[in-house]
């Protein structure tokens, strides 16, 4: 028994004379954890950025919780309950680690300008809500002693779970995570697949792409895998990693086999 | 590490005075804080203490009249130009623009055939210029950096170049008999007697910094720093950005258009060879050398650009000079500026620093 979350349908999206997806279609169901793997270029990003709004498809659906996303400006489609994390880190780099993850709370923020301005009790009660929330949020991803510390200043790994933390801080139904084990040591990627299953474990979904087979492998309900911008390949992790197209895509075709 | 990041590194200020000053018990800041504004009050009285006057003194012009026409306007100005290009890290270049459209919003309005009160004027001065502010923000916010600045550039120009061939603005001549502030008890606006307009003009700034103190610990706030840091990340955030930088581009305006009005019910007349590019240029520097993005660092910036130049007189032409070798030397050693904008803590250790 499962719902579907977010489906893409059919969606191509070519730039120029490049097709970066070719009809592809996914869907995530409420509460999983799907894994997007593939080769370099194979449109993983890409579709990122079609769910995310970055790009308007040139062909396809998108639908979020049964509602069209196609036409939503990038920051509607955030209040809507996507949201996401960066392959390249994006943060805020002057801003404290809090008030990055401050921003990502406001997006429900209700105070208006004139109400900042005359610092209205809601204006004042959001401000302190929204302090509270981004404190729980570094907490729960375990960087809490960093709040106060400019984000440009923090360690590597503690950038990226910054990154999970103001994603979350949108309160999202769906976390998309672009390669956050990108630039880790064995140790730390462990500590990511614990920290992303205690994300699920709180009721988040989470679409994940990942280049590491062991992060991908190990904790993914089912996984989908793209090359050349086709989905090639959708199932269990157990068939994926006996699927020939799977492997032919990330080791090539062997002489003998063509 | 690149050469700037390294040597932005080796500038940065190792000890705040302001930090120091926000650890000082609550009734220590507010009593400090009452010293300052008293002093600030009797400022046109300050050429006569003892070397304060020296330092201050500016040859051959009243200090008065510096000071409410120069240093007043570019207090405000700078302010107000901090909001779009500080805060929300738009760069304008054509701000003297709403300085324009609140400068002659008062001269039309409280001379000739409407003869309104100074105090109906202000108000629609400030209106007008948040109202150019969004016709000028509207179509162009889709632009970024250099693109934006050439616009606004334009825009400026575009203003003054409207007054100069416009009929009911006064044409080249301008607009005089403007309308000055009614007379406040002990207070009388006249030409011989500038003190009034800097308690009014002080109490104005003093208002302003209160509204801008208050968005820039909100949300709004945030969401304009957001924006400067990284826009793309700050719309993939839930932030509204365009809304936001529209925003900032109004409120910028609108303090604009209220340091125009009060210069234009100053000086008493107007003319385009007020607003010409160069003001623009000399806005941008005072926010630049101050300190881009802090407060009480731009008030400083503005305070300088107005004030070294009439300080100097005494060089006479190469007075500009020695303004120049000013800016270039605060650029070279404090390019943050003077008072840089209070960003987080740096590292928790050297070591965790690097990467």
């Amino acid at each position: 028994m499962s719902e579907v979350l977010l489906s893409v349908d059919a969606v191509t999206m070519q730039f120029g004379g490049v097709t970066a997806l070719d009809n592809v279609s996914l869907h995530i169901n409420k509460g999983e954890i799907l894994g997007l793997i593939g080769p370099n270029g194979a449109g993983k990003t890409t579709c990122f950025n079609v769910i995310t709004g970055v790009y308007a498809p040139t062909k396809g659906f998108v639908s979020f919780d049964n509602k069209s996303l196609l036409g939503l400006k990038r920051y509607q489609i955030t209040k809507r309950g996507i949201a996401r994390t960066f392959q390249n880190i994006r943060l805020f780099p002057d801003m404290s680690a809090v008030e990055n993850v401050m921003v990502g709370i406001d997006a429900h923020s209700k105070t208006s300008v004139v109400g900042a301005v005359l610092g209205i009790p809601r204006s004042k009660r959001e401000e302190r809500e929204s302090r509270e929330r981004a404190h729980e949020l570094l907490k729960f991803i375990g960087i809490d002693e960093y709040a106060e510390v400019a984000a440009r200043n923090l360690p590597y790994g503690h950038q990226r779970r910054l990154e999970i933390a103001r994603a979350l801080g949108t309160n999202p139904q769906l976390l998309c995570l672009d390669e956050p084990a990108a630039g880790f040591n064995p140790a730390e990627k462990q500590e990511l697949n614990e920290l992303i299953l205690k994300i699920r474990a709180q009721g988040y979904t989470v679409l994940l792409i990942e280049h590491d087979m062991n992060v991908v492998m190990k904790i993914s309900d089912r996984i989908a895998v793209l090359d050349f911008g086709k989905k090639i390949a959708e199932g269990l992790p157990e068939e994926m990693r006996n699927n020939p197209d799977v492997i032919a895509a990330y080791l090539g075709v062997p002489d003998d086999a063509a | 590490m690149s050469l700037t990041e390294s040597f932005r590194r080796r500038t940065a200020p190792q000890l705040h005075v302001g930090n120091k000053f926000r650890s000082l018990p609550k009734s220590a800041r507010w009593s400090i804080g009452a010293i300052i504004i008293a002093a600030c009050y009797f400022t046109p009285y300050w050429p006569d203490v003892p070397v304060l006057g020296w330092i201050v003194d500016t040859p051959g012009t009243s200090f008065e009249n510096v000071l409410t026409d120069q240093i007043m306007m570019f207090i405000l100005v700078a302010l107000g130009l901090n909001v779009v290009v500080g805060f929300a890290g738009l760069l304008d270049l054509g701000y003297v623009g709403f300085y324009a459209v609140g400068a002659y919003t008062t001269a039309v309005m409280t001379s000739g055939q409407f003869s309104w009160p100074w105090i109906a004027a202000m108000p629609l001065s400030i209106l007008m210029a948040m109202i150019a502010g969004v016709v000028l923000g509207t179509p162009t916010l889709r632009l970024r950096g250099d693109y934006l600045a050439i616009v606004t550039l334009g825009f400026g120009e575009i203003i003054r170049i409207t007054a100069n061939n416009s009929d009911w603005l006064g044409g080249p001549r301008g607009i005089n008999k403007i309308a000055r502030p009614p007379s406040f008890g002990p207070f009388e606006f006249s030409v011989l007697n500038a003190k009034p307009y800097w308690y009014l003009g002080f109490t104005v700034i003093l208002i302003v910094i209160f509204v801008l103190t208050r968005l820039e610990n909100s949300r709004v706030g945030r969401a304009w720093a957001a924006v400067r840091e990284d826009e793309d990340a700050a719309e993939l955030m839930g932030v509204n950005t365009f809304k936001f930088k529209l925003w900032a581009f109004a409120i910028g305006a609108a303090i604009g258009g209220l340091a125009g009005a009060l210069y234009a019910s100053k000086v008493g007349f107007v003319n385009p060879d007020n607003f010409q590019l160069q003001l623009s240029i000399l806005f941008l520097a005072a926010v630049v050398l101050g300190g881009t993005g802090s407060m009480y660092g731009v008030i400083m910036g503005g305070i300088l650009v107005a004030w070294i130049p009439e300080r100097f007189r005494g060089f006479d032409t190469r007075r500009y000079f020695v303004f120049g070798v000013v800016l270039v030397l605060v650029m070279v050693f404090r390019p943050q500026g003077i008072i840089p904008r209070r960003t987080a803590a740096a590292g928790i250790s050297g070591k965790e620093e690097s990467e």
